[in-house]
């Protein structure tokens, strides 16, 4: 029993953690929450106060002057740019789980799926060089000028262009990375359905593809949601991939596509050594009340995520 | 639609096969085209990253440290192996323990628990616990920019992996195996240690290669708990920043000296080797793990 006993123990400290993180976070932010209210998320200024002046007492809590927290621009660039990359990479992560798993001799559909899985394996601070040193050059010289003539009568895709950091160029890296995790769940939701399907299907006539898109996929149809939901719930939390590419614009809200802009995870780092300075310590505590935020978001992605997968686990069991 | 008659249905009309046809061969051709577009993409990065890091890639990489934004990497290096590799043993020692307790006794609430706890923290930002490790760590228990900081921070994030590929692995060993180990009388930790453990062992050392691998290239969490230094570690748990690999792309290609593009480039191409290195070892682990169900 005593080794039972112990490794209940261990187990128990993965809850452990995780409740620690969000009962400290909640703790250490609730001067800012108290202060900031829920207006926090509808306000566009982030603004640390006056740094000469003397700290003032509002709301009961010690501010500096002027001080007020705001994140509607990070809220937007946040939702932005993971609504974007997953209108991408929706798409592009079903057509090729659709092909690899039907339309190529599983041998070599194998040996593709490993290195776009490897996508998944790329650091993203290395996709933020990419970004930074490829990515960027090519799309404000070559992409962004012919995207913004050819649909001239489109808001949003109208110039200014920018000069390549921004809300684009953040969601096609961002795309980038989480489309491994669409098209590995999905591959391998449709390879495991049983071959009576498929040549069902064939026997009534319909084509390879109407097989593939009519009979297996609509099966898939959770899993697909699981893994695009798991993947969206990537790409509102991606830090350093989208620091580095997405122009860090500070109270400042999108008004095009190419337009810079900052996430809330990308916030926190580009913002701790400034919010360091405030002596109250009222602008690092409202950065916990981002974290806290990004916490809630990814409890309730993971959380849904996790019922349509598990939803799934009974259907095929 | 009456049964007794038994008449066929009509014959579709080979136009509306032609089309049928046609609009399958342009579904392929979208669905190859996406395939496509992503290895394309995919290739162009690796090569990239390769190219621009094997053109400054020389000795005094790995036998200088970093002076200002020029010299060599060794205290990168070497940091991101102390980081990695501690934050490993740490999480590898916990995680094989509650994936072992997940697989054999969690059929339980902490069972369930666990699990679905695990699968958030597995989504939790890693600027989240980098944030909290910062405040924790860093601040309040005063240990500043530390070996001891960063380590933990990594080895919380990795946890959650560890924890479920054991599991997994460990679900993989045929029951029979279990119910023989017992029925010889071994106890609990008998069955787990000489039987179970064995039995799992590539799975679960693929599980902890892909997890070193995530946390190789993690930057965020490191970036207020390591902290950065231009030394290689001298032996200081606490009190001590540490240099790494991910921390050298970030902030040295935003700096304006070729040298610092270099290093940058260097330190992308050698983290992103060392990660696809690991990557398929790990594969190569599983494949070759004679109770693989692949």
């Amino acid at each position: 029993m005593w080794f039972r006993r112990l490794l209940a123990f261990f187990a128990l400290l993965v809850p452990l953690v995780l409740l620690g993180i969000a009962v400290f976070l909640v703790f250490y932010a609730w001067p800012a929450i108290h202060y900031n209210g829920l207006d926090f998320l509808w306000r566009d200024t982030w603004n640390i106060g006056n740094q000469y002046a003397n700290p003032v007492q509002r709301h009961g809590e010690t501010v500096m002057p002027g001080a007020q927290f705001g994140i509607l621009f990070l809220v937007a660039g946040t939702l932005g740019s993971a609504l974007i990359a997953l209108l991408f990479a929706f798409p592009l992560g079903l057509g090729a789980a659709l092909f690899l798993s039907e339309a190529v001799p599983h041998r070599f559909g194998h040996f593709v799926s490993f290195f776009v899985e490897l996508l998944a394996g790329i650091p993203s601070v290395v996709f933020g060089l990419w970004g930074i040193v490829f990515l960027i050059p090519f799309l404000s010289h070559h992409v962004f000028p012919v995207l913004a003539r050819l649909f001239h009568f489109v808001p949003f895709l109208t110039r200014p262009i920018g000069s390549g950091y921004g809300l684009l160029t953040s969601s096609l890296v961002l795309c980038l990375m989480i489309v491994p995790f669409i098209t590995a769940t999905l591959r391998d939701a449709l390879r495991s359905q049983s071959t009576e399907m498929r040549e069902a299907g064939i026997s009534l006539g319909a084509t390879r593809f109407e097989v593939a898109t009519r009979i297996l996929l609509p099966g898939q149809k959770t899993a697909l949601a699981g893994a695009t939901m798991l993947a969206f719930g990537r790409a509102l939390g991606e830090t350093m991939a989208v620091l580095m590419v997405s122009g860090n614009a500070l109270n400042y809200l999108p008004h095009n596509i190419y337009s810079p802009i900052s996430t809330m995870a990308a916030f926190i780092v580009a913002q701790l050594d400034s919010a360091l300075a405030d002596p109250t310590g009222m602008a690092v505590r409202s950065l916990a009340e981002i974290a806290v935020l990004l916490l809630v978001i990814s409890l309730i992605t993971n959380g849904i995520a996790r019922l349509l997968i598990g939803m799934l686990k009974e259907h095929t069991l | 639609m009456s049964p007794a008659s038994g008449d066929l249905p009509p014959r579709p009309s080979s136009g509306w096969i032609r089309y049928r046809r046609i609009k399958s061969a342009i579904g392929w051709l979208l669905a190859g085209s996406a395939l496509i577009a992503l290895a394309v993409a995919m290739i162009q990065i690796l090569l990239y990253v390769f190219l621009k890091g094997f053109h400054s890639l020389s000795p005094k990489i790995f036998v200088e440290s970093t002076v200002g934004v020029g010299g060599g990497l060794k205290n990168a290096i070497l940091g991101t192996a102390l980081l990695s590799g501690s934050a490993m043993i740490l999480s590898a020692l916990i995680g094989v323990a509650a994936g072992l307790y997940l697989s054999e006794f969690g059929e339980g609430r902490l069972g369930s628990l666990t699990r679905f706890l695990s699968d958030v923290l597995v989504g939790v930002p890693s600027i989240v616990l980098g944030f909290v490790g910062y405040v924790t760590l860093t601040v309040w228990l005063r240990w500043r920019f530390s070996l001891a900081a960063g380590a933990i921070t990594l080895a919380v994030l990795m946890l959650p992996y560890i924890v479920r590929s054991t599991e997994l692995a460990l679900r993989r060993v045929a029951s029979g195996i279990r119910e023989s180990a017992y029925a010889l009388g071994c106890s609990d930790h008998q069955v787990v240690f000489k039987v179970l453990l064995k039995a799992a062992a590539p799975g679960i050392g693929t599980g902890i290669l892909l997890a070193l691998a995530i946390s190789a290239g993690e930057t965020a969490p490191l970036l207020y708990t390591a902290g950065w230094s231009n030394y290689s570690w001298s032996g200081h748990l606490i009190h001590e920043p540490v240099a790494y690999l991910t921390y050298v792309i970030w902030s040295f290609i935003g700096e304006p000296f070729h040298s610092a593009h270099a290093l940058a480039y260097v330190a992308a191409f050698l983290i992103t080797f060392m990660i696809l290195l690991i990557n398929l070892l790990a594969r190569f682990l599983i494949a070759s793990s004679p109770h693989s169900n692949r």
